[in-house]
């Protein structure tokens, strides 16, 4: 990976040393049920806004204990798809979907599916941190209490402070966890909405462009939380910064005008891409 | 008399404009460099001819009327003028004897200063006349004097212009001014009367007292205690109807009606608001206190005909609008990223609703509920309709109450003499009334402020 | 490195448990309850507006009709001279006529029952007619003149015929005469001009709104004629010309707390200061109109602020380039684009200037007058405190014409608020 961020980040200073990502292949995790390497598998996928095409025929398949990476230009359908991967599209009236997204085998879009546990099953944290205006504490308390994961009130305490821990938060707030989360700094917020997200121990954690609202070490240090997180959780990220892809995802995929153009280990689709449009992208012909 | 006073107000100022308009347009034809147009020139004559003479007659109309009164009164005999037992009764005497509306038979003092009222007021309508006239042609003569190329005819204008558009900006203030004012001194002559205290925090109202000598004297107390409780209850039976009412309607049309269903619901929602509040009174008196005595029959309760509970529960349908719009509001400004949020971490709508966005709005909802209270407590029309006039200690929802706006239109309605502390103590309960709603919407209007920072 | 692993509870947690399941059904259906209770309350208070409407309309439809008799009258000449026509003694003129339609009714007290039928006011009715035009006198002329209340009621089928006779208004006779009456044809009901062209009258059949249209008319002309330039000018003032500071928050906080000051202490000002202290006449439109005006202002501002806000900067600074002042960017260019939107605000304000009532009832527009008046320095009634009063009188008619009355209004209202959806929908323009 050193190898793909250094020609990729074009002078750039190269990304702090992170643990080298083993390509990616199955490996249980503590209480996972052993299973196929592939998370999500999206096949013929199609969006619709209205009349408006706005992906086409998408198959990726998302493998599990790996950060994959989504590129490509403003526009291209890369948001849309991770949008659908928990149903968020759901709540625009406009947009349809077609063909089959799966989560370790179950339609996600299967009628009888509950969404509302799904989207339990499959986090999300967004471009812009969004606390909630409640307490540090009540912020990432929020989902195990609606769906009733503790048992009691010292369990409760415990998945907050682990969930901080994880979210390598808690040492910085430690002692005011009753001080409303909207007073925290930009990565401050972020890293509490990934802690909030990973509270409920998804199994899949969407994000959405996570850093484009923080600053330089900001970013480093929720980039190097997801490298930790990898650990147990999947992850897919959606990124404008064709270095963060390069620093912290093992697969990629690149997308252009609502189709997936080529999809590959991180490495080769830097150093090595088929397609020529992906070339050009990575080289910076355009985008 | 008014032919001639229209003369002079209109007449003048035209004759000044045109005038003017051409003496610059000579000029301008004769090679003279203007600096304004001729319009302006001919519109500053007609502006200094008639604004004066305008606002002496306004003045002159406004005080004529009180300083006469005073002149008259003074010009009584002494012996009758400190017999009198009330000054405005005598003068409005005089004022019907001089208007020809004779009722028996008045004092000859009064026939008299009646006919010196008529007088006086010949002389004074004259005199406003030619000093109207005086003042006009003054400032013709003036003006005509300024005019000449160089003059910067318009910049005049425009600030004549801008000096009435600030007497007009300050009308509101003046208005204010004029409320507090006339309550607070009629207030201090009530409290003259009946010491403030007792107004305040005593507990029986019973404001029939003898307005004449020779009528039977009831005792006449003013504690306004009961009055206040009234108010306070009928004022809680509004809200109690109207918050679940507006607030669910609220929720329903932010989160989840259909934006067809909101742009057909919401108008229909705001009818309520622009029904007069005297069709509600009389649509509490014809179906809805009928209406409750059945249902109070069939269960078994008797209920008075006008009670607390019917004229709250038609004060409560008045005012879902304030709650429901305000509410709505305070929901859609709530931003989009929070509800994506609390969605993605798999909490159902109501879940969001409850837990996330009812908190983060709740300032804008208490701000609407407040304003909601002090329409509630300022209402007249529906209460006087609809509940008692008989002041009572209690919290019970089906007894009859009556309320601070029902005395102000009681004690007013029917014989206005200024003096006796039954019109009076109507000042001061409208004093009470004033302050406290202001209080709530000052206080309103501050939640909600503080609301608007949290999300910038 | 940080410990990643999930805490055990949450690890652990079976999402397939029948407990979870029954949860999530739970959280779902809570969802679902909301979700309706949201709707009913919506429904609930569509459907309160709907009995509100039904009641008024149901008890007040019939008021849009009036039962009339038609019948000869002599007029003898014996009893009216021609010479004085106004002075004749037409009380007995209606009464022989009418009695002659029943040569059979003989005993006086039965006859004075017979009478009752006639509205209390035949008398000034034909005798009207004659002054108008006096070769009338020794002929025979047929009358159509409104019967008295009680039988109207009758006609419309309010009154119940039976019930014993002890608790009714009209007793058996009373009924047959005026059966016979109808079966002669000489019964006719039709639309109660009445109701829009008489003024006031103790007599519900002949009662109308006259008096309170022509009065809240004047009232409206004289709030109109004070609040529209004032407040279009206190507008322009705030909106273009004054410096943001202290002077200008001072009256922005005025102006919005007028708006909210309950419509009775307006009537408190008006009392206190334009008939106590100017010494205005009480119960005129001029005193009304007055303080309606006051009570319209802060809505004519704040709508014509916005408006004004609404037309983009770019005309602004496109009228100065070109050299005019700023008083004249405003005249001729802002105020005329603007001018749909203030008048659209100032039509709403009318219209709530048109339901007041309790500031009007303080400064005495609830006179009882029988004529319209003429100027806005007569005593006068408006529209809502005529429903007041009639409100209040415990005749069986007034009640039916109370609610046709408020039918009225809420028309006027309609059509003021459509005139300002049209005017608003026609001339907005989107920048």
């Amino acid at each position: 990976m050193s190898d793909a961020s250094q020609i990729a980040v074009n002078g750039f200073m190269p990304a702090p040393a992170v643990a080298a990502a083993p390509a990616a292949t199955a490996a249980d995790t503590v209480a996972r049920p052993a299973a196929t390497p592939v998370k999500i598998l999206a096949r013929d996928v199609n969006v619709f806004y209205g009349e408006k095409h706005a992906l086409k025929h998408v198959d990726l398949d998302v493998r599990r204990n790996e950060v994959t990476a989504l590129i490509g230009p403003s526009g291209c359908g890369k948001s849309t798809f991770l949008r659908c991967m928990n149903r968020m599209n759901d709540v625009i009236d406009s947009c349809r979907v077609t063909g089959s997204i799966t989560l370790d085998g179950t339609d996600v879009y299967d009628p009888s599916l509950d969404v509302v546990q799904l989207r339990a099953r499959v986090g999300m944290v967004f471009q812009k941190p969004n606390p909630f205006p409640k307490s540090i504490y009540e912020n990432v308390a929020y989902g195990p209490r609606i769906h009733g994961i503790a048992r009691s009130k010292a369990e409760l305490d415990e998945i907050v402070r682990r969930s901080l821990t994880r979210a390598g938060l808690l040492k910085e707030v430690h002692d005011r966890l009753d001080q409303p989360g909207t007073g925290l700094s930009g990565g401050q917020q972020q890293r509490l909405c990934i802690a909030r997200a990973i509270a409920v121990n998804p199994e899949v954690i969407l994000m959405d462009e996570p850093c484009s609202a923080l600053d330089p070490i900001a970013t480093a240090r929720i980039e190097e939380l997801i490298d930790e997180l990898r650990e147990n959780f999947t992850i897919v990220i959606v990124t404008h910064s064709m270095q963060q892809a390069a620093r912290v995802s093992q697969r990629t995929a690149f997308f252009h005008l609502g189709d997936l153009v080529e999809v590959g280990d991180t490495e080769q689709i830097f150093t090595n891409p088929s397609d020529s449009r992906t070339q050009g992208y990575i080289t910076g012909r355009f985008g | 008399m008014s032919v001639y006073l229209l003369i002079i107000l209109v007449g003048l100022p035209l004759i000044g404009f045109l005038f003017a308009r051409r003496r610059a347009a000579v000029m301008l034809g004769s090679g003279a460099a203007l600096h304004s147009l001729p319009d302006f020139h001919g519109a500053y004559v007609a502006a200094w001819t008639g604004i004066p003479s305008i606002i002496l007659v306004l003045l002159w109309v406004a005080l004529q009327g009180p300083l006469l009164d005073q002149a008259i009164f003074a010009s009584l005999p002494d012996e009758f003028r400190a017999a009198v037992e009330n000054r405005s009764l005598v003068l409005a005497e005089i004022h019907s004897v001089a208007d020809g509306r004779l009722f028996g038979q008045p004092a000859p003092e009064v026939q008299a200063a009646a006919a010196r009222l008529q007088a006086w007021r010949s002389i004074a309508d004259w005199s406003m006349v030619a000093v109207a006239a005086a003042a006009a042609l003054a400032g013709l003569v003036v003006t005509r004097s300024r005019l000449a190329p160089a003059f910067r005819a318009r910049h005049r204008v425009e600030d004549v212009l801008s000096a009435l558009m600030v007497v007009c900006s300050i009308i509101a203030v003046l208005t204010t001014l004029g409320i507090l004012l006339s309550l607070v001194f009629e207030s201090i002559r009530f409290f003259a009367k009946v010491p403030w205290y007792e107004f305040l925090f005593g507990l029986n109202w019973e404001p029939q007292i003898a307005i004449r000598s020779d009528q039977v004297a009831g005792l006449g107390s003013f504690g306004a205690v009961p009055v206040f409780l009234g108010t306070l209850v009928i004022a809680v039976i509004a809200m109690l109807v109207a918050t679940p009412i507006g607030l669910l309607s609220a929720i329903y049309l932010t989160e989840y009606a259909s934006p067809r269903f909101r742009a057909v619901a919401k108008p229909s929602l705001e009818v309520l608001a622009g029904i007069p509040t005297v069709v509600y009174g009389f649509f509490a008196v014809l179906t809805v206190s009928p209406a409750l005595r059945v249902a109070g029959a069939w269960v078994g309760i008797d209920m008075a005909p006008n009670s607390a509970l019917a004229a709250g529960a038609v004060m409560g349908l008045m005012i879902i609008p304030f709650i429901s719009s305000l509410s709505d509001d305070a929901l859609a400004a709530v931003p989009q990223a929070l509800r994506d949020g609390s969605a993605a971490l798999g909490a159902t709508k109501s879940e969001t609703i409850t837990k996330v966005l009812l908190p983060a709005a709740l300032p804008g909802i208490m701000g609407g509920m407040l304003l909601a209270i002090s329409r509630a407590i300022g209402e007249t029309m529906i209460v006087v309709m609809a509940a008692g006039l008989i002041a009572k200690m209690t919290l019970n929802p089906l007894d009859s109450v009556t309320t601070v706006t029902v005395q102000i239109v009681t004690l007013l309605i029917g014989d206005t003499e200024f003096d006796s502390p039954k019109t009076l103590a109507a000042f001061g309960l409208g004093l009470v009334l004033f302050v406290i709603t202001l209080g709530l919407n000052v206080l309103a209007l501050r939640i909600v402020q503080k609301y608007r920072e949290r999300y910038d | 490195m940080t410990d990643t692993s999930p805490h055990i509870a949450a690890a652990t947690f079976d999402w397939n448990a029948p407990e979870t399941r029954r949860r999530f059904a739970a959280r779902h259906s809570a969802d679902r309850r909301l979700q309706i209770y949201g709707l009913s309350a919506i429904l609930l208070a569509v459907l309160l507006i709907a009995v509100l409407i039904g009641s008024l309309v149901a008890s007040g439809y019939q008021s849009f009709v009036q039962t009339h008799v038609t019948f000869e009258v002599y007029v003898d000449p014996a009893k009216v001279d021609a010479g004085d026509p106004a002075k004749g003694n037409f009380r007995l003129v209606v009464r022989e006529s009418f009695a002659a339609m029943f040569p059979d009714v003989t005993n006086p007290r039965d006859q004075r029952s017979l009478f009752d039928i006639m509205t209390a006011d035949a008398p000034y009715i034909v005798r009207d007619l004659v002054v108008a035009d006096p070769s009338l006198i020794g002929r025979r002329i047929p009358v159509t003149m409104p019967v008295s209340d009680a039988f109207d009621q009758l006609q419309k089928g309010v009154t119940p015929r039976d019930v014993p006779e002890t608790q009714r208004k009209v007793n058996d006779k009373q009924i047959a005469w005026f059966d016979a009456l109808a079966t002669r044809g000489q019964i006719t009901v039709p639309f109660n001009d009445e109701l829009f062209f008489a003024a006031d009258s103790r007599f519900p059949e002949l009662a109308g709104l006259a008096g309170a249209i022509v009065g809240s008319f004047y009232a409206l002309l004289v709030c109109f004629v004070i609040s529209f330039p004032v407040g279009i000018a206190a507008a322009i003032y705030l909106e273009e010309f004054a410096r943001k500071g202290r002077w200008s928050d001072i009256l922005e906080v005025n102006i919005n707390n007028l708006a909210a000051v309950p419509s009775v202490v307006f009537g408190l000002l008006g009392l206190a200061v334009f008939i106590g202290f100017f010494g205005l006449p009480r119960s005129t439109p001029l005193v009304g109109g007055m303080v309606l005006s006051l009570m319209t202002l802060p809505t004519i501002i704040i709508a014509t602020r916005a408006a004004l806000k609404a037309v983009p900067p770019s005309i602004r600074e496109a009228a100065l380039g070109v050299g005019a002042s700023k008083h004249q960017v405003v005249l001729h260019h802002v105020l005329p684009l603007a001018m749909p939107g203030i008048l659209t605000g100032t039509i709403i304000g009318m219209a709530q200037a048109l339901g007041e009532t309790a500031p009007l009832l303080l400064i005495g527009m609830n006179a009882f007058i029988t004529s319209p008046p003429g100027g806005i320095l007569e005593s006068a009634t408006a529209l809502p405190t005529q429903i007041f009063i009639w409100a209040d009188s415990p005749e069986r008619g007034f009640v039916s014409r109370t609610s046709a009355a408020i039918l009225v209004l809420i028309g006027f209202l309609i059509v003021m608020n459509l005139v300002a959806v049209v005017l608003r929908k026609r001339f907005e323009r989107r920048w």
